[in-house]
């Protein structure tokens, strides 16, 4: 890694603590040359509105998808994408956002199909920054265009598909959006109608884990033993295990998968992008209303 | 059939952001974001009054005045979401002022007109889709 970890001590119960730097550290460290800070908010303007010195903007929406599948851009934009942000191969990335950093871990997320190797985010997002009085400006940084290889993109490791998933039930798979979406009272988040599904429910065998439990008020994440709580003990996954996250577009369950793969150490997560926004409007795939997992179907299991 | 038209400040608010470039378009929705008029006093401490448009993902409420005919929107929402700000903002001064038929007549996909599909994105000009349909229905009902 071309920039050292930040040696924060909450950070080091961590399974990988180099992912995760403080606010703090980050006001340090602005300066440092193959370390680039990258925003990335649900809000398309709150970057316009003032962000962290010599921070670049990518957005979900208008940089990372695909403009006409409904899929990630390829090895090609992304190596373009990169490039006109002044960011290397080797370059240290850190990610900070709105939202308790919904869209800087989607980000970290959809960087790390690229294999992009040095991604991190700031603990408590752009809200922490702001609340803490640091410095914001609206200029945006003249950053010089780098090459960038053009890789493709490994959706083996870290993404599910609607078919894994089938394939998959049975094996730990988390549910990270409200309770209310999971029992299927609500086909869509409060407020968030337009990613909306036909079914309301969850995938059989799933568990509830709302993301926002791995989070503090203040959008920084638990200590590595509440965290160990929530997902070892309560939900019962084990570094064996082969997991997936989901929720309703892919973004929170983001966190979640951040959670696991480098707080806590699981080796084995995926995240299923396509989540409710597919599986609740997909033909005749099973589906379970209520408080309850529910059983896989054809198999008994759970 | 005709196309129904845009009333005369929405069209120039339109063609405001088509003589952009698309990067400079978010600018503009930028400082549409930061003119959005402050309450009216009488609206201020009742929160009430106000609907929360839903199909925004940040909260922002909008209330409707029809007097003699003529109709005022008022909107609110936070500075951590301009975007909705900006399109607040783009409809009550694209709005106010005209009759409850000019209103009602206004096409109710005016957000994709705005150039903004590309640089915004179709997902998030829904709430201003959502917006106006809410804003139609109280001119309706303030006008019954």
């Amino acid at each position: 890694m071309p920039v050292a970890p930040d040696p924060f001590e909450k950070f080091q119960s961590y399974a990988h603590p180099e992912r995760l730097v403080s606010t703090a550290w980050l006001e340090e460290h602005l300066d440092d040359p193959g370390l680039v800070v990258v925003e990335s908010d649900e809000d398309v303007l709150l970057y316009e509105t003032g962000h962290i010195p010599g921070a670049v903007k990518i957005d979900w929406h208008t940089d990372l998808n695909d403009p006409i599948v409904r899929d990630y851009i390829d090895g090609a934009a992304f190596a373009e994408l990169m490039g006109r942000n002044g960011i290397a191969r080797d370059t240290t990335i850190i990610l900070y956002g709105d939202r308790s950093n919904w869209w800087a871990a989607y980000a970290l997320w959809v960087f790390t199909l690229f294999g992009h190797d040095d991604v991190r985010l700031l603990d408590g997002g752009r809200d922490r920054w702001v609340a803490e009085g640091r410095a914001m400006t609206t200029e945006r940084p003249a950053r010089e265009r780098v090459d960038y290889p053009v890789v493709e993109r490994d959706d083996a490791s870290i993404r599910a598909f609607k078919e894994d998933v089938l394939a998959h039930l049975g094996k730990p798979l988390i549910d990270v959006r409200s309770p209310e979406e999971y029992s299927g009272e609500r086909t869509h988040m409060p407020a968030y109608p337009e990613e909306g599904a036909l079914r309301g429910g969850h995938i059989p065998t799933a568990r509830s884990v709302p993301w926002a439990r791995a989070a503090n008020e203040d959008g920084t994440f638990r200590t590595a033993d509440e965290l160990a709580a929530i997902y070892r003990d309560e939900a019962g996954i084990g570094d064996a295990d082969e997991v997936v996250a989901y929720c309703r577009i892919g973004e929170r369950s983001s966190h979640t998968w951040f959670v696991l793969r480098h707080l806590l150490g699981v080796p084995n997560v995926r995240n299923y992008d396509g989540s409710w926004t597919e599986w609740g409007s997909a033909v005749r795939v099973p589906i379970v209303t209520g408080a309850e997992p529910g059983t896989a179907p054809g198999t008994g299991a759970r | 059939m005709t196309e129904p038209r845009l009333p005369a400040a929405l069209a120039e608010i339109r063609d405001e952001f088509l003589e952009l470039g698309e990067s400079d378009r978010l600018q503009l929705l930028l400082e549409f974001s930061n003119e959005l008029p402050e309450l009216p006093e009488r609206f201020r401490d009742h929160p009430e009054l106000l609907e929360r448009v839903e199909e925004c993902q940040s909260p922002v409420f909008i209330v409707v005045e029809v007097e003699s005919g003529v109709v005022r929107v008022h909107a609110t929402a936070p500075p951590e979401a301009p975007t909705t700000r900006g399109f607040a903002s783009i409809l009550a001064q694209g709005l106010s002022g005209l009759g409850v038929d000019e209103v009602l007549a206004t096409p109710g996909d005016v957000a994709f007109e705005l150039g903004l599909t590309r640089v915004v994105s179709p997902l998030r000009l829904s709430g201003m889709t959502g917006m106006l349909g809410r804003i139609k229905r109280q001119v309706r009902e303030a006008a019954a």
